[in-house]
């Protein structure tokens, strides 16, 4: 309780000033509404803000599992030899490094223009690779050495290696990698979903390209307010997973 | 070599390289059935490394290692216990990675930290232990195999001197209790750990890690907590103190 309450005590007095300061400086609602205008428009369009938000949410948790599947898969395949990760590494950042706004308009072509929704897996997908590859991998190389010489003594084969050694060692590495993902996840889900602009996704980005469209900025702030709030959930959820592992590994 | 037959483990000739630094060897070391065996010298004259060839850890880049026909227990400078899993199935482990089934290899876990005195604390992780007690459950682990060579490397150095006397007496109770008696070598830099421990104590050169100096400790093990305070231990340690002093580095000259 003593934790939460500083943080909620700052945004009720930033809100209380915006609130102040849009009434008494006249400020027109189209270049900032106050907050109370914001309530009010989460209020009027909770039902299709809800939904809009479960469909940018799947989108960025089948990116994630996807991510999480592939980004894993591969770290531990190459996590068996030395040379497949040095050749791998590169290609990785690579990937990492190229902005996903880029890369959106030939991944919405390969996807088909009537599957924007695939496409927008497939983005946030890709955002959220690079963290789960590079801390499922990390993670499988921080056994500690004296554990890995006394598998080597006790001639441990490969998989009871990688079963009761490394696994468990990767497990705090991989946690890491899956909470900086679930937020790039969001992210990317948002971003490509902009690009693709078109409508057919219906997620919560296309709610603030339809409302800035139309100069609704109450509703684009509602967009974003439960845009924001449902980053903070996902950030919640993958931290109290790693407390619950951190409790039971160490 | 002909003394090598019959040993637990030898090392022959064995002269290792790495990368930037002089070859460490040749060592010529035979460690006999049984014996108790203290390894001493400077830091970086290679104590770690022999340990590691004894164990079969590490190729020699020349000679001949013979590792023990049994097997071989090591016990690490940190007790190097997996931090998700309790003592039991810490000690377990040997047991299981070598395909003895689940059952057999607790049963056989449970006796082992029984005997180093943990029988009470089976389901207890890791960090719920104190470093004492940690160390006896890498024992138990080391031991839990029933090897014919057992590898210490300064495993009780970052323990309080009252917790290590207390460690080496158990360490000399389970070596006593065992038929055949394993041989073990230990790794140490206590001088008096050494001469009370062992049946004798090699000494490595700081410069090449050849065995500079074997001293033998005045009579049989296990001995008598009291035989400290003896005048033959006290001449015991005083000469493998000096003994070590010619065979650290920067020292060949004057001596």
């Amino acid at each position: 309780m003593t934790r939460i309450l500083p943080p909620l005590l700052l945004t009720l007095l930033l809100l209380s000033v915006w609130e102040t300061a849009c009434r008494t400086l006249h400020v027109p609602a189209y270049f900032l509404p106050p907050p109370s205008a914001v309530a009010a428009a989460l209020f009027d369009r909770a039902p299709i803000l809800a939904a809009s938000a479960a469909a940018t949410f799947w989108m960025a948790l089948q990116a994630l599992v996807v991510a999480t599947v592939l980004g894993g898969g591969l770290a531990l395949a190459v996590s068996l030899s030395r040379p497949a990760e040095q050749a791998v590494r590169p290609l990785a950042v690579a990937l990492q490094v190229t902005p996903v706004v880029a890369i959106a308009p030939l991944v919405m072509i390969w996807a088909g223009l009537d599957h924007a929704d695939r496409a927008v897996v497939a983005l946030a997908a890709t955002v959220a690779f690079f963290p789960l590859f590079s801390g499922v991998l990390t993670g499988l190389r921080s056994a500690d050495p004296d554990l890995e010489r006394l598998f080597d003594l006790y001639g441990a084969s490969p998989v009871q290696r990688l079963i009761r050694l490394r696994l468990p060692s990767a497990l705090p590495f991989t946690l890491e990698g899956l909470r900086v993902a679930a937020g790039l996840a969001v992210i990317g889900a948002v971003v490509a979903e902009f690009v693709s602009g078109s409508g057919a996704t219906q997620g919560l980005a296309w709610r603030l390209l339809e409302a800035g469209n139309r100069l609704r900025t109450a509703d684009m702030l509602a967009a974003l307010a439960c845009l924001m709030a449902m980053g903070l959930t996902l950030n919640a959820v993958v931290g109290f997973l790693e407390q619950i592992v951190r409790r039971r590994l160490a | 070599m002909a003394e090598a037959a019959g040993a637990a483990a030898s090392l022959n000739a064995v002269l290792v390289r790495y990368a930037g630094r002089p070859p460490i060897g040749p060592i010529n070391l035979a460690i006999a059935p049984g014996e108790i065996v203290a390894l001493v010298g400077a830091s970086g004259a290679g104590k770690s490394t022999a340990l590691r060839l004894l164990a079969g850890l590490e190729t020699p880049s020349e000679g001949a290692v013979v590792t023990a026909p049994g097997r071989t227990g090591y016990v690490f400078q940190s007790a190097t216990l997996m931090p998700w899993a309790d003592a039991l199935a810490n000690v377990a482990l040997p047991m299981e990675l070598a395909g003895v089934s689940r059952p057999d290899a607790r049963a056989r876990a449970v006796e082992a930290l029984t005997a180093v005195g943990l029988g009470d604390r089976l389901d207890a992780r890791p960090r719920q232990l104190s470093g004492g007690m940690a160390m006896r459950v890498a024992l138990a682990r080391a031991l839990v195999t029933a090897p014919d060579l057992l590898l210490l490397d300064e495993p009780f150095a970052a323990l309080d001197s009252v917790t290590r006397r207390r460690l080496i007496e158990d360490l000399h109770r389970l070596w006593a209790a065992r038929r055949p008696r394993p041989a073990i070598v230990f790794v140490t830099h206590d001088v008096e750990e050494a001469v009370y421990l062992a049946d004798r104590a090699v000494v490595l050169d700081g410069a090449s890690g050849r065995v500079a100096a074997t001293l033998a400790s005045p009579g049989p093990l296990p001995r008598p907590a009291g035989w400290r305070a003896d005048a033959t231990c006290r001449s015991a340690v005083e000469e493998l103190a000096r003994t070590l002093a010619t065979a650290m580095p920067g020292t060949e000259a004057a001596a």
